[in-house]
């Protein structure tokens, strides 16, 4: 037997209160830092995309489309390599409406060189026919560009459905009313996992014909530039040229359009922090109120260890030792539960956040807080066993 | 000088604003290998005085000197060491910790020894057997009789050979039969090995035990 031994002893005295004690702090740092992964990965999403590409969009909001007659305006705007087209599509699944991912009409032609360094073509189908692929387009999507239905689909997305190559899936349009088939006919693998792999490409093209009647109208416009470093001039020219039309435009870079994203939700961060803080302080004190539960009904026994000639200092650090035990083993646990569980979930609200994160930030504060846990609510009761009387503790037995 | 001096030592309690003199000016000398039986009704302080010389508690005035330390000059954490050093403490309810099985329970005193973990066992393990508890090593106290208890709690006092032993009614919450045995093993602990005994007991039976016995009324002490 040593120190050690004797601090746990005492803690599998009463296992299940042990057990209950350590399973709070557990919970609580689980949500503590799910909570706080939800705000980091809030801020990787801020991170999500390009400093040198630049997105124009509807300056009055993302929801109101403009003219596909910008096109060519804006590609031809010097500083400007290539423009391509985006638009919403917004289609669910007939069959499982909860099975919900997003979707995009892209220009192929120009969006899949400008996302080249940011997507890999990890499966396709071979083509039927041979077509003249525009430069920059990976061969493998030959089946792909030859096929107005077809669409590309990210490798995670594919592997959740048990989707097929060549297999056609059918979604019901919102905003472009209608049954839309899709051919699938290559897959994505995103390199950088912030860009995401549950979404769906098809044509541009398609969308416009059968959705809009043939009238282009465009979500938003992507921007590769030959001159990076010219960013804020050429956004500002390209606003300039719309600016006292019906559909006037805001051109920003790309990082700072999906930052606009996490804008919107407000003080929902704010609201997540306060939610965790005070599901910890709730535990603390629940944990503080079972320590000193714990070590009022050793009393006589601190006496009894104090006649023995344990020292003070001896007895606050067992007691004190117990009260980490639980707090810092419950606080790893539920700390490295959360990163472990979180992440391993990939869960990204169908593509419209990056994969769920929980930073290691995050895993150090939570097991900080733990470790300040187990200060807190050991100290009074370690405190108070330290302090105690030899007399009136052995005077409690009789 | 004896082994343990006690030189007009007084005690008074307060409770509230009242003042309740429980040891009134008592002196006492007890001499090293001696059995003392410390004999009295309640309330007239007998506890307190076991309490005064094993330093668990402090007098209001006097000196209490034991093994040539006084303890009024020790400081809190110089008194505890002291403790484990010189006191072995036997109580009237054993005091066992109930998590720690008998071994352990005896282990526990030779935790503040600087002893090799091999040692400590072996020691607790000897202090056992002299008890006659050598196959009840890993009993819990809830599995032992209440006479057993008291023998590791025997075993726990001498484990670390203290000077002194202090017994504050060892047999007052046994069957005549296991306190006997209780009384028999103190006797042998006093001849075979000099251990100094401070016992406090109610029962005239085993106040016999003791090489003197000593009647303390009202805070004042007589042969």
């Amino acid at each position: 037997m040593n120190f050690f031994s004797l601090v746990l002893v005492n803690l599998l005295r009463n296992k299940r209160r042990t057990i209950l004690t350590m399973s709070s702090v557990v919970i609580a740092l689980f949500l503590f830092c799910s909570l706080r992964g939800v705000l980091d990965t809030l801020q990787a999403a801020i991170k999500v995309g390009s400093e040198s590409r630049l997105v124009t969009r509807n300056r009055i909001s993302l929801i109101f489309p403009m003219p596909k007659s910008y096109w060519s305006r804006i590609a031809a705007v010097p500083g400007v390599k290539s423009v391509s087209v985006q638009n919403w599509f917004g289609g669910r699944d007939p069959v499982d409406p909860k099975n919900w991912y997003a979707q995009f009409g892209v220009d192929a032609a120009t969006f899949f060189p400008i996302y080249a360094r940011d997507v890999d073509i990890v499966a396709a189908s071979p083509p039927q026919v041979e077509v003249p692929l525009p430069p920059g387009v990976d061969p493998k999507l030959a089946a792909f560009m030859s096929e107005q239905t077809a669409c590309v689909v990210g490798e995670r997305l594919f592997k959740k459905n048990r989707w097929k190559l060549g297999q056609t899936v059918t979604l019901a349009g919102t905003i472009y009313p209608g049954s839309w088939p899709f051919v699938i006919r290559a897959v994505y693998h995103a390199k950088d996992p912030a860009f995401g792999e549950e979404t769906m490409l098809f044509h541009y093209k398609y969308l416009e014909q059968k959705g809009m009647g043939g009238q282009g109208a465009v979500g938003i416009y992507v921007l590769e530039l030959s001159q990076p470093e010219r960013a804020g001039d050429i956004a500002k020219s390209v606003d300039a040229m719309f600016e006292n039309s019906s559909y006037a435009t805001r051109t920003e870079t790309e990082r700072a359009f999906q930052a606009g994203f996490v804008s919107m939700y407000g003080n929902v961060p704010f609201l997540i922090g306060v939610i965790g803080l005070a599901v910890v302080f709730a535990i603390l004190l629940v944990a503080a109120n079972t320590m000193m539960m714990a070590a009022r009904e050793r009393v006589s026994e601190f006496g009894v260890m104090k006649t023995l000639g344990f020292q003070d200092g001896t007895i606050f650090a067992i007691v004190l030792a117990e009260a980490a035990i639980i707090t810092l083993g419950g606080g790893l646990a539920g700390a490295f539960l959360a990163k472990l569980g979180l992440e391993g979930s990939a869960f990204n609200a169908g593509g419209l956040l990056p994969p769920m994160t929980v930073s290691w930030t995050t895993v150090t504060i939570g097991v900080g807080i733990a470790v300040f846990m187990g200060a807190t609510s050991g100290l009074i009761p370690a405190w108070q066993a330290s302090r105690l009387r030899i007399v009136d503790a052995l005077r409690r037995v009789e | 000088m004896g082994l343990v001096d006690v030189k007009n030592v007084r005690k008074v309690y307060r409770r509230d604003a009242q003042e309740v003199p429980v040891l009134d000016g008592l002196s006492l000398e007890v001499a090293e290998g001696d059995f003392v039986a410390l004999m009295g009704p309640s309330g007239s302080g007998k506890t307190t005085l076991l309490n005064l010389i094993g330093g668990i508690d402090q007098p209001t005035s006097g000196e209490v000197t034991v093994s040539g330390d006084a303890l009024s000059r020790l400081k809190p954490q110089e008194l505890a060491r002291w403790r484990s050093r010189h006191i072995g403490y036997i109580f009237q309810l054993y005091n066992l910790i109930p998590v720690l099985t008998a071994v352990q329970n005896v282990e526990l005193p030779l935790l503040l020894v600087k002893m090799p973990r091999k040692e400590r066992l072996e020691r607790a393990q000897h202090a056992l057997s002299i008890v006659g508890l050598a196959d009840r090593q890993k009993h819990f106290p809830r599995q032992l009789s209440g006479g057993q208890e008291q023998r590791v709690a025997i075993a726990r006092a001498v484990v670390s050979d203290p000077t002194l032993l202090l017994a504050d009614e060892p047999t007052g919450d046994l069957d005549r039969k296991s306190g006997q045995e209780i009384l028999e093993l103190l006797e042998r602990l006093n001849r075979e090995f000099k251990k100094t005994i401070l016992m406090v007991t109610h029962d005239p039976h085993a106040a016999e035990r003791a090489s003197r016995v000593l009647q303390l009324d009202k805070g004042v002490l007589s042969n």
